[in-house]
């Protein structure tokens, strides 16, 4: 397939290329960060992740229609506005599910599949009702459309590069609070038991509920920073679902290391196959390799050691 | 947001300026008869339909919640329009359409059930509905099985005619084809690469685009390419198309990821002022949430534009955004939706007859002069003889016609030598 073209152009593909790996792998990273913690931490499986999604992506379809009304002169900037409204509102909002939902459940950690599938339906409906059935088109300000040149033939999106920032600024915060705040070491302490942990005096209530409200949060950021590159709609989380669960679960539930590890890993073989072969074979092969390696390793790429 | 408080204030009067503007006509032409004057029931219905002296009742069965909501709505939308101007004119046979409205959910075998609930349980006289052709698929032994009637309005792969379905949109050959040839010439193209969604509709469509142009033009095809519904990141399918740089980028890829595919596209640099890319899946609607844009320049190939500039579609234009709204917009889908109610009307008159075998039989040849589309026309095939258009985006998210096809073209759902 490489025949007709000169070692230059088949150059600039390849590091294209690879940029396009680096950008899928911040999108899954992105992902699969506040599940990672929800799920990875708390044990919850939260299948409303999507639809916290989605809420910061309505945050930011709202402040972007808000600013080019009312401030239109401040628009470029708005988005920067947008994530920290669309971390306040998921938050808050997962803060409220967990209160009114999901403590009830840390017992019965599979009957929270069950809730927060019924709790998306209901979100999802809720959007349609109040956003409408159609999707929404979020203007962006000029400078985050289009690409950036590098040189003549390589040219990088910019909106993956902003994504690819976004990323790890926000892995950085993430392993910051969870390895080296007091308040990530309480989380840990609750995950790894929550009776000890109540007993040495941490509030596991508490605990608990910002836990789940810093993931959804992370959810209504990705969202926000998704509306660059995807559709906004009730619906649209559900296509991030599947491969935001991949990601963790193929990671290794607990761990932060590999919900990175196997968005990279993730990321590379789909953008590879999919550049020598159709998308839709590219992702079976993915998700055969995935389905292998998980038989001969369950716990995932990288799992806690415990004693059992 | 304070867009719609804007509109808001302008619109009492824009409001009450168009509906004296759609009411005229109507007025001075059709005095409002009353129901119940039509021939007497017994002679209309011998089959036990929901038919009395002054009412009918008809289906329509589209998904208002799940995935497909974002599509279909617009079709419910239009359907609503169409029997309610209907009976403003006085009804059909004299009576008042009456609506049992069902929701399909997105999920087809609901839809196969509500089917047979509004023609066992309801029995409606017609169904308006579906949307996808999966839904379609599901419905359709019902439909032959209970002996109901179902009009159609979504463009789709074609292979398939039924007794009991009108197909008020365009099969493949007639969307497609006219364009092809079109961008052709004009852009002077010598290679395609087809980018799709991964089902029947992009598959067959895809086939048949093929076949043209290799078998018909004599050109090339450099790729061709499938991703999963709902598959989110083309950058790689994106670099593929900077390295074989084809003349033309020909899509049908649909949904959430059609938005994602214009996105990226257009951060990648790809400029569709210079790129040429014609697509069959873009409508005025898909553009609401594809930002107007992230697609200007794009051409697509429909068989009508919101933008139309004729009598029947300024008049259907301004009573749609009436009954819903300044801001709805109308796209290719929509339109034949409204057929749907229209040419059941006309036919049901000519048959003289709610009968479902009557209107099946009295189908062939029926007229709609009204169509915001223009003239259109059903074939014996039950799909409508339409016109082919091309039309160019534009950053506002509306359509320029640049091309329509001199003729109606026949509808050839299964086509020789593209199969």
């Amino acid at each position: 397939m490489f025949g007709d073209y000169s070692i230059g152009d088949l150059g600039s593909i390849f590091v294209m290329q690879g940029f396009a790996g680096l950008i899928l792998f911040s999108v899954y990273v992105l992902m699969a960060l506040g599940l990672a913690i929800i799920f990875g931490q708390m044990g919850v499986i939260n299948m409303a992740h999507g639809e916290f999604m989605i809420l910061g992506a309505y945050v930011t379809w709202l402040t972007s229609s808000a600013f080019q009304h009312y401030l239109p002169a401040l628009f470029p900037g708005y988005f920067f506005l947008a994530m920290v409204l669309a971390f306040i509102a998921s938050g808050a909002l997962g803060m409220l599910v967990e209160w009114g939902l999901i403590r009830h459940l840390y017992k019965r950690p599979l009957d929270t599949l069950l809730a927060t599938w019924g709790l998306s339906l209901i979100l999802q409906q809720t959007y349609r009702s109040v956003f409408g059935a159609r999707e929404v088109g979020v203007e962006l300000p000029q400078w985050m459309l289009g690409s950036k040149q590098i040189t003549d033939t390589i040219e990088v999106p910019i909106n993956g590069i902003f994504v690819m920032c976004l990323t790890v600024m926000i892995t950085v915060a993430v392993a910051w609070i969870m390895y080296k705040s007091r308040w990530g070491r309480q989380v840990r302490a609750v995950v790894q038991n929550r009776i000890m942990a109540g007993a040495v005096g941490i509030n596991t209530e508490k605990v608990d509920r910002y836990t789940f409200g810093l993931g959804c949060g992370i959810a209504g950021v990705a969202g926000s920073a998704f509306t660059m590159i995807g559709s906004t709609g009730p619906t649209s989380g559900q296509l991030y679902i599947v491969d935001t669960f991949l990601v963790v679960v193929f990671g290794g539930a607990a761990s932060l290391i590999g919900t990175i590890a196997s968005a990279f890993s993730i990321s590379q073989t789909q953008s590879t196959l999919e550049f020598f072969m159709s998308g839709s074979m590219a992702k079976v092969l993915t998700l055969l390799a995935i389905v292998g390696i998980l038989m001969l390793r369950p716990q995932g790429l990288f799992a806690l050691k415990v004693r059992k | 947001m304070s867009d719609e408080i804007k509109r808001g204030l302008q619109s009492p009067l824009r409001r009450k300026l168009l509906m004296g503007a759609a009411a005229l006509p109507a007025m001075a032409l059709l005095p409002r008869l009353a129901f119940g004057a039509g021939p007497p029931t017994a002679a209309v219905n011998t089959t036990g339909l929901a038919v009395t002296d002054t009412e009918v009742t008809v289906g329509i069965l589209h998904s208002a919640t799940g995935t497909m909501a974002i599509s279909e709505t617009g079709s419910i939308q239009a359907e609503k329009l169409a029997i309610e101007q209907i009976n403003a004119m006085g009804g059909v046979l004299s009576r008042k359409i009456k609506i049992i409205q069902e929701d399909g959910a997105s999920d087809w075998p609901t839809f196969a059930e509500k089917a047979k609930k509004l023609l066992v349980n309801d029995k409606v006289a017609s169904i308006m509905g579906c949307w996808t052709s999966a839904s379609r698929k599901a419905v359709l032994p019902v439909m032959e099985q209970y002996n109901g009637m179902l009009y159609y309005p979504t463009f789709y792969e074609g292979l398939e005619q039924s007794k009991n379905v009108i197909y008020t949109g365009q099969e493949a050959t007639q969307q497609i084809l006219a364009g092809i040839d079109w961008i052709t010439k004009e852009k002077n193209a010598k290679s395609f690469y087809f980018i799709g969604s991964d089902y029947i509709w992009p598959r067959t469509s895809n086939k048949i685009a093929r076949k043209h142009i290799e078998n018909f033009l004599k050109l090339k095809v450099v790729g061709e390419e499938y991703f999963p519904l709902g598959h989110t990141q083309f950058n790689s399918v994106i670099n593929k198309l900077k390295l074989t740089k084809p003349d033309v980028i020909f899509t049908d890829v649909v949904g959430g990821s059609n938005v994602a595919f214009y996105k990226q596209l257009k951060a990648a640099g790809i400029d569709l002022s210079k790129q040429t890319l014609l697509t069959i899946s873009v409508t005025e609607d898909e553009i609401d949430g594809i930002g107007g844009e992230n697609i200007a320049g794009a051409y697509a190939c429909m068989k009508y534009f919101q933008s139309l500039k004729n009598e029947n579609n300024e008049k259907f234009v301004a009573a749609f955004k009436k009954m819903w709204g300044d801001k709805t917009v109308i796209g290719d889908v929509t339109q034949a939706a409204y057929l749907g109610p229209w040419l059941w009307k006309a036919t049901v008159e000519k048959a003289g007859s709610f009968d479902v075998d009557k209107v099946a039989a009295a189908s062939p040849g029926i007229e709609f002069k009204g169509a915001p589309e223009g003239y259109v026309r059903i074939h014996e095939n039950h799909h409508l003889w339409s016109k082919t258009r091309v039309g160019k985006a534009k950053l506002d998210g509306q359509f320029d016609m640049v091309f329509e096809t001199a003729d109606l073209i026949q509808p050839d759902p299964f086509p020789k030598g593209y199969q």
